[in-house]
């Protein structure tokens, strides 16, 4: 235990990165998520096809194959070094972002067609019908799985220590290396991304809780304090996140 | 920067061997996450036995698999291989995805079915075997595809304890002839070769089963 306490600053530093890399991803696959969602719900065939592109190209591809792609290939292609945080968090983004795509996707299709129609019938452009009928009810839809999505990214963020990033992984290594203890050095990086897990999954529940308020519905999990203390939905349906 | 395709096909039977290892990984490690999975699934139900095994499942679920996969290789005696070691973390780890998966099937099983198993007083691995699972397994099915291709895009995770799968292949052959671009670039081509097809195969399967 005192091994730890000791090396607590340390192992919080990572903790730190790790937390960066996590939210700096979950924001850029959040833009893109939305962006390309949306796009895959037009009537017209060209932004289908570019939405579908993206998805299935960023989405078939390994996460790490692309961040090894960003900051070992792309260099020597363009000239041009990216920070290594950069690069891991352009490829978690863009990773991460094709799964988003698809849940913003199918949230926004799942919005009963009467709500669309009553939109259309009001004589709402495009713009109002989303923001104003449509997004706030898919975005109630979508919010279970992106909480799914975030504990991803954020597990997918302990590979960056393979391109040269000092993340929570990385520490454990080297805590490791340097006192040859290996249960404890790897325990004190579990706990810690165990709690980064829990604290990302409160919140994610409270915002969906406020998304569900907002529609004037209790959250599928109940009212109250404790009901945030559930344990947290595993997405059996699609995988997704994966 | 040209593209020196010469080179390329020099490597490929390389990159080939790479993605032979990852696809063994991959099936390997399926077969665990789906016999542990439904074994998790099923004990479970028990009370305090069914606790421990899920909060356990939540752990692993919630920390990453890399960390995981490190840790145990650490640990294992130094005669455990890398892939062994990859295949039994990698398994275990989808185990605690596939458990869910089959829960969410079982549960499905209309309450009916349970009271008819009883009535006739079936003994309970009839109750299972012949009621129960092939229901709930024939529902899930989609699901448990998805966690096949999923597993797949984990495998290059392998490259942290040193097992010649594709990226770490690619790894090699790039920085001893300086040609990263090619190298990773056909191993990004490799994974979009697999995982597309697979996605459009669950996306029937899905069709196929929904209607059920």
């Amino acid at each position: 235990m005192d091994f730890l306490i000791q090396r607590l600053p340390l192992y919080l530093d990572g903790a730190w990165v790790t937390v960066q890399l996590t939210l700096g991803g979950s924001a850029l696959a959040f833009v893109l998520a939305m962006f390309f969602g949306t796009m895959g719900t037009i009537r017209h065939w060209l932004p289908r096809a570019v939405a579908t592109v993206y998805v299935e190209v960023f989405r078939g591809i390994a996460a790490l194959v692309l961040m090894f792609w960003m900051a070992f290939a792309l260099p020597q292609l363009s000239g041009f070094q990216l920070d290594d945080r950069f690069a891991a968090i352009l490829a978690l983004g863009l990773n991460v972002g094709a799964y988003g795509a698809e849940v913003v996707r199918s949230s926004i299709n799942a919005v009963p067609r009467a709500q669309v129609e009553a939109a259309v019938a009001l004589n709402f452009s495009w713009s109002q019908r989303m923001r104003l009928v449509v997004l706030p009810q898919a975005w109630a839809q979508m919010l279970p799985t992106f909480g799914n999505l975030v504990i991803e990214l954020m597990k997918a963020t302990a590979v960056v220590f393979l391109i040269g990033v000092v993340d929570l992984t990385a520490v454990a290594q080297q805590m490791r290396q340097s006192t040859g203890e290996t249960v404890i050095a790897f325990v004190g990086a579990f706990v810690l991304y165990y709690l980064i897990a829990q604290v990302l999954i409160l919140g994610m529940r409270l915002l969906e809780r406020r998304a569900n308020r907002k529609l004037g519905r209790t959250s599928p999990g109940g009212a109250g304090p404790l009901a945030l203390l559930r344990p947290p939905a595993v997405d059996t349906r699609t995988g997704a996140g994966k | 920067m040209y593209w020196d395709f010469e080179w390329t096909f020099q490597v490929m039977p390389d990159l080939l061997r790479g993605l032979g290892v990852t696809v063994q990984v991959t099936v390997f490690g399926y077969l665990i996450a789906l016999s542990l999975g439904l074994l998790i699934a099923v004990v479970r139900r028990t009370p305090v036995v069914g606790a421990v095994l899920h909060a356990a499942m939540e752990f692993i679920r919630t920390t990453p698999l890399v960390i995981q996969l490190v840790f145990v290789f650490l640990l294992a005696p130094s005669t455990v291989s890398g892939m062994t070691v990859g295949i039994i973390v990698i398994g275990v780890h989808y185990a605690a995805y596939t458990a869910e998966v089959y829960r969410s099937g079982i549960e499905g099983v209309a309450k009916g079915q349970w009271e008819a198993a009883r009535a006739l007083s079936l003994p309970s691995h009839r109750t299972w075997g012949a009621i129960v699972l092939p229901q709930a397994i024939r529902k899930v099915i989609p699901a448990l595809g998805n966690y096949l291709i999923a597993m797949f895009k984990d495998t290059p995770l392998l490259i942290a304890i040193g097992v010649a799968e594709l990226l770490t292949q690619a790894q090699r052959i790039g920085s001893a002839s300086f040609r990263v671009v090619e190298a990773y670039t056909v191993v990004g081509f490799l994974f979009l070769l697999v995982s597309v097809p697979s996605a459009i195969l669950i996306r029937r399967l899905e069709r196929r089963y929904a209607a059920v």
